[in-house]
């Protein structure tokens, strides 16, 4: 898995690529720990380059998002596709979560 | 005529890729349906990984696959000779409880339900056997 970070009006836009397995997910949640330590609040996981997620990659994201909503911030998800999308639909996770069609309709929304 | 084959690692994260690249290449050269091949690694990833969590309690112990095309149907057998637990017997994840409330407990079972289209599951010689099956053909 890679993550790449970017900031867009005060919203930190953190992209996703490759898998999102038992093996990387962690991987996931730490790449946001400075982010929510150094003050951000507002965030778009930029899911358009995952092309594989787990039970374990579900886990990472749900504790990541705990951490963000217990200072107050909010993380919404964006460019889903595939069986991404389909494992977010059938877990409850795209309701659960706020999921839009690109990255900049969701830092508009932020 | 069809071939099972085999193999065996030890029941740890670290063996996951290894485990899992030979399930889908059995799948492939068995004509498993590419556009469910996802499916299938996330049901075997979720029990590789519970058996990697649960099945050894006291120390390392191995783990196998067995893959199997025959009659339209692809098997994937997992076995281990860890404490005996019947996955398909787990309760059903709460999908509708919100950021908060919410955990990830069940779904790797409810995703392995999901994909596959046949699980059971039986406990034999010291050792629990979970067996997967997808239909070959899509439906």
């Amino acid at each position: 898995m890679e993550l790449s970070a970017k900031k867009d009006q005060g919203v930190v836009v953190m992209s996703v690529k490759g898998r999102m397995d038992a093996v990387t997910a962690p991987e996931f949640e730490k790449g946001f720990d400075p982010y929510i330590s150094g003050g951000d609040r507002k965030f778009v996981a930029d899911l358009a380059g995952l092309e594989y997620i787990s039970s374990a990659g579900l886990r990472s994201i749900l504790s990541t998002a705990k951490k963000i909503k217990a200072v107050n911030g909010q993380i919404v998800f964006a460019s889903l596709s595939g069986m991404v999308k389909e494992v977010f639909d059938i877990s409850g996770f795209g309701s659960m979560f706020e999921i839009y069609p690109t990255v900049n309709e969701a830092v508009a929304k932020l | 005529m069809a071939q099972t084959v085999r193999l065996s690692r030890p029941a740890t994260l670290d063996s996951l890729p290894e485990l899992i690249g030979f399930i889908l290449d059995e799948a492939r050269a068995g004509g498993f349906p590419p556009e469910r091949l996802s499916g299938l690694e996330l049901a075997a990833e979720e029990a590789l990984v519970n058996v990697a969590s649960y099945a050894y309690p006291a120390g390392p112990g191995m783990v196998s696959v067995e893959c199997r095309s025959e009659g339209g149907m692809f098997r994937l057998d997992i076995r281990d000779q860890g404490q005996p637990f019947d996955p398909t017997r787990a309760h059903a994840p709460d999908l509708s409880q919100d950021v908060e409330e919410r955990g990830v407990g069940g779904l790797g079972v409810f995703f392995i339900k999901r994909f596959m289209d046949q699980v059971s599951y039986r406990r034999e010689d010291q050792s629990n056997i979970l067996s997967l099956e997808a239909r070959l053909a899509s439906p």
